[in-house]
């Protein structure tokens, strides 16, 4: 067998969405993280206020 | 004065316990009924299932915290109840058996004015050869002591990959009845997230093994959110983040037999398959605790008070019919049974109309599709509802005052990796509500402002702060009532 230079497509890991750079970066970037926790916050708030009757 | 019995401290019991111990535990006599000594946040068993956190991080004992309010504890299990009392006891009762070391083995008859049955459930290794790790050879996250077994074996795993090994490890579901994978999924990042720290992750190969019918059903039928200009099914987000991993994944699997290091599964094509593993995590299927029922004359009402699952019947619809013509309002509202008007059930002790996932078999007939998930936030949402009911009968309010459906509340789910406050990242998934209403939400059945989910340092913060949050609420810390449920 030769050198492997190509890739097989039709493989399971072929399919998914693959997150860029930028995604990655801001997952764990500070500053967006903080604000991004505070948006979470509100939304379970919300949630948890619409569960209660 | 009236006593109400609850049986079962778990994330329900305690909470319906606390709350009746705030608003009536002055006027009224408040008894709980729990097996266990201690008292166990299992969101958090993750991490001690990977050496994060340990048995005592995650537990408090319950005898000790309940000796400081109005609650009568009794380490006991439960073996019958006898809502219409007996021949010799007019008055309604369960029967308990005492587990903790001063009582072993006596019963005694405790009368009841308002039961509340959160026993959750039975952790049903058995019903797959080979499964658990107790008599088998996987091990489980499903109690702390559970995890800590899990967490040595792990390391045993690492161990070896250190020393050069190869190891496979599968995750997942010992099933096609289980629910509750949110768990395993969460553990298998959390396992993913251990190997890479300890410099193995290149030793091993990783594979999801599951009953749903794709990733991201999570017995709730899988859901759909906002992301990049698109209503996405969560399946393709569960699938990316496999991917970024290197975990492979295997649904539509039935777990029929574990033998030392093989897997022997059943796949919706009839075929049978096996895999090879080295570590191993599988959640069991879930099934009531075995709890009897009696009536006055002292005959077997088992039948009558629970479902065939050993669940107990509330106020649910539970005629039988076709997936399409499911709805919403199958679903309990006020957990009251419907022949006892003063016993109720929360938690994964209600029997739950039908599954929230589409119901599929193999070629073969084998049923494989994930169960109801009863999560920690609808179980003390339902538990809370049951609590203020029940302070409002005794009020003089007729009937049940509040309600808590499946169909109108939302959960939350935050899989998180690692402990550490900087360098951990969580996918934190929210749906609302937890069964789709699709009369209300025609499109897809749920709100899709309050369904969402998304990867970050975020949700790894919101993780940790539950962690803290509810054990600091459960231990009746000043302010705890403040904390919302």
């Amino acid at each position: 067998m030769g050198n492997i230079t190509n890739r097989e497509p039709y493989q399971q890991a072929y399919y998914p969405p693959a997150p860029t750079g930028f995604t990655r970066f801001m997952r764990t970037c500070f500053i967006w993280q903080l604000y991004r926790f505070f948006v979470i916050n509100i939304k379970m708030l919300k949630l948890i206020a619409k569960s209660h009757h | 004065m009236s006593r109400i019995v609850i049986l079962g401290a778990g994330i329900a019991g305690h909470t319906a316990a606390r709350y009746l111990n705030k608003w009536v535990g002055k006027q009224h006599e408040i008894v709980v009924v729990s097996p266990n000594a201690k008292w166990n946040w299992i969101p958090s068993n993750i991490w001690v299932g990977v050496g994060q956190m340990t048995e005592k991080d995650v537990t408090f004992d319950l005898a000790e915290l309940y000796g400081k309010t109005n609650v009568d504890f009794r380490q006991a299990k439960a073996l019958s109840i006898h809502p219409e009392g007996n021949a010799g006891n007019t008055q309604p009762f369960v029967t308990v058996e005492y587990t903790g070391a001063a009582k072993t083995g006596v019963q005694e008859n405790i009368t009841y004015d308002f039961l509340v049955n959160a026993t959750g459930p039975k952790l049903n290794f058995g019903a797959t050869e080979g499964l658990g790790p107790e008599h088998g050879h996987t091990v489980s996250v499903c109690t702390a002591k559970h995890a800590e077994e899990a967490n040595i074996k792990l390391q045993a795993s690492i161990d070896a990959m250190r020393k050069g090994a190869s190891q496979t490890i599968v995750i997942g579901t010992g099933h096609g009845m289980c629910t509750c994978q949110g768990a395993a999924f969460e553990y298998i990042y959390n396992v993913d997230h251990a190997l890479r720290e300890a410099g193995v992750r290149d030793k091993a190969r990783i594979v999801w093994l599951s009953n749903e019918y794709e990733l991201g059903d999570f017995g709730m039928g899988g859901v759909h959110i906002k992301r990049g200009g698109y209503i996405t099914n969560g399946k393709t987000f569960a699938e990316s983040l496999m991917v970024e991993r290197g975990i492979e994944w295997i649904t539509r699997a039935h777990v029929k037999k574990v033998e030392a290091g093989k897997i022997h599964y059943e796949t919706m094509d009839g075929q049978f398959h096996e895999l090879g593993f080295d570590f191993s995590m599988l959640i069991p299927p879930f099934a009531g605790v075995g709890l009897k029922a009696f009536n006055k004359a002292d005959e077997d009402i088992t039948g009558q008070v629970f479902a065939p699952n050993g669940f107990m019947k509330v106020d649910a619809d539970y005629t039988q019919r076709p997936y399409m013509e499911w709805s919403a309002k199958d679903w309990p509202r006020t957990y009251q049974t419907p022949a006892y008007r003063n016993i109720f059930a929360v938690g994964i002790a209600f029997a739950p109309p039908h599954l929230i996932s589409k119901p599929m078999q193999s070629a073969n007939g084998t049923p494989i599709n994930p169960t109801a998930p009863r999560t920690g936030m609808p179980s003390a949402a339902m538990a809370k509802a049951v609590a203020m009911s029940i302070r409002d009968m005794l009020n003089g309010a007729e009937k049940p005052t509040h309600t808590a459906s499946m169909s109108e509340m939302g959960a939350a789910c935050v899989a998180s990796t690692g402990s550490h406050l900087f360098k951990g990242t969580a996918a934190t998934m929210t749906v609302f509500p937890v069964v789709p209403d699709f009369e209300k939400y025609p499109e897809f059945g749920r709100d899709i402002d309050l369904t969402f989910g998304e990867i970050g340092l975020a949700g790894h913060w919101m993780k940790y702060l539950l962690h803290h949050a509810f054990i600091y609420q459960a231990k009746l810390r000043p302010g705890w009532s403040l904390i919302p449920d």
